[in-house]
């Protein structure tokens, strides 16, 4: 068994709930131990740094200095808090005077940080601790035939953490060929899916989202997986007015990596969180279980 | 006194401005560029040339998806994603308004939603964003809203974080400790 300490991030509640259901589906029987941390807050995100720089740094430290009291490796399944709390945590670090501060500020509250946190991704603790062998070892239901695009999206890679290549990452496909499914090639992998400007220039970014389902589409793709919240939001939620304004069909159901690894330690699509998932992913699933049994 | 150079370069993320080589490599990077008033390159110039008003109240920060393909690519390390976020925050820190970009005030219901709850409470934020900006425009990605909703992705209640009291007082702290 592996210990983690379990940053969910926002999202995890409401517009990602298919996300963190999935991720406690699987964590036990992929010998992970996620332990919430109490009382966690937002990272602060992309707008809390847009509107206050100085200021986010000390929304992001209250969550380190929570999780240093911890002790183990901070897990998020969020690729935008996994940025966030990493640029926070290195900045801290690069500027002492700066660290000084933000404790001044902490000691209120009765907190420390002293900046010893390791901040991970989930993708990385999938494959670099669980490892896709062991993983694969685990799989009831092989995922045959089933074409994925795998999408990274761009805060898993990048600005670089040094998880995985900054514009071709791989990882994420070997987790999806792992469960025997097929990777389809995807050269827009870690392309931008619009990120949050689609509540506020939703007009202006559906033609990111296009450029996504056009290259995996005419890549074979049936679905997409990605770990992003916001990638599998965009993805799924506004797939309807891409069609609507570019006058396209697509249908591709948008899996959270967790789900699909669900699928295939053969878990039913409640413990998953797929009933979550606006274009239904069940076309796609039941294709799969007719193929197991030969029908 | 302190040029707008300064200014910048003291933000976090706008400390390597200066290493920029106006190669264009952010603008051609860049999956918005052809939103913005100046892509990314020419705001840099800009920034280098004291053109204050003219970065600040510019709408082409606002547009920064934090994608960091701009980050990734620069030869320089200047980090434009880092830089954008540096603007966006001294724009707002000065009171500059920017023209025809909804960007700010769903920003602002954001980091309204962290202040008052401790966590964003996604369905709330995006009410006030709408009813801040333009209720018509909500029409236009009702369904989408609507999707959510049934989905149960869109809960009407808000999680309130503990100890959510500590974020306003370790805020004025700061505050204090910056302004000493």
């Amino acid at each position: 068994m592996k210990y983690y300490t379990y940053f969910p991030g926002c999202s995890s509640e409401s517009t990602a709930l298919g996300m963190s259901i999935s991720l406690e589906a699987i964590a036990g029987p992929l010998d992970m131990k996620l332990a919430e941390m109490e009382d966690w807050t937002c990272c602060g995100s992309t707008p809390y740094g847009s509107l206050d720089e100085m200021e986010s740094l000390v929304i992001a430290a209250r969550n380190l200095a929570l999780a240093e009291k911890i002790g183990l490796d901070m897990v998020t399944p969020c690729s935008s808090c996994y940025v966030t709390l990493n640029k926070a945590n290195h900045h801290l670090k690069e500027h002492p005077q700066l660290m000084a501060q933000v404790n001044e500020a902490l000691a209120v509250a009765k907190m420390q940080y002293k900046g010893s946190v390791k901040v991970r991704h989930i993708v990385d603790v999938l494959y670099t601790d669980i490892k896709p062998e062991s993983i694969a070892a685990k799989v009831k239901q092989k995922l045959a035939g089933l074409k994925v695009a795998a999408y990274s999206g761009c805060q898993l890679v990048r600005p670089d953490y040094g998880f995985d290549h900054v514009e071709f990452p791989d990882k994420l496909d070997e987790l999806v060929r792992c469960l025997g499914a097929e990777a389809v090639n995807f050269p827009l992998k870690s392309r931008c899916c619009g990120s949050s400007l689609s509540i506020s220039e939703t007009d202006k970014v559906l033609g990111l989202m296009e450029k996504l389902f056009a290259n995996a589409a005419e890549n074979g793709a049936q679905c997409f997986t990605t770990p992003c919240p916001l990638c599998q939001t965009n993805l799924d939620a506004y797939q309807s007015l891409v069609n609507a304004k570019f006058g396209t069909h697509y249908n591709l159901p948008v899996f959270f990596i967790s789900q699909l690894i669900g699928v295939a330690l053969g878990m039913d699509e409640k413990s998953l969180g797929l009933d979550k998932n606006i274009v239904s992913p069940r076309p796609v699933l039941r294709q799969l279980s007719e193929v197991k049994s030969g029908t | 006194m302190n040029t707008f150079i300064d200014e910048v370069k003291a933000t976090p993320g706008g400390e390597n401005v200066l290493a920029c080589i106006q190669c264009g490599m952010c603008s051609g990077s860049c999956p918005m560029a052809n939103q913005m008033e100046y892509a990314p390159r020419q705001l840099i110039a800009m920034i280098r040339a004291d053109l204050k008003d003219e970065v600040l109240s510019s709408n082409s920060m606002w547009y920064c998806l934090s994608c960091y393909l701009c980050t990734a690519r620069c030869p320089k390390g200047v980090k434009p994603t880092d830089l954008a976020h540096a603007l966006e925050s001294l724009a707002t820190q000065q009171g500059y308004r920017t023209r025809g970009n909804n960007n700010p005030e769903m920003y602002r219901a954001f980091v309204g939603s962290i202040k008052s709850n401790g966590r964003v409470h996604e369905f709330g934020m995006m009410m006030k964003y709408y009813l801040s900006t333009n209720p018509f425009a909500a029409l236009k990605v009702a369904a989408v809203g609507l999707q959510m909703f049934i989905h149960s992705r869109l809960p009407l209640k808000a999680t309130k974080v503990k100890n959510r009291g500590d974020i306003p007082a370790i805020i004025k702290k700061f505050k204090e400790v910056r302004s000493k």
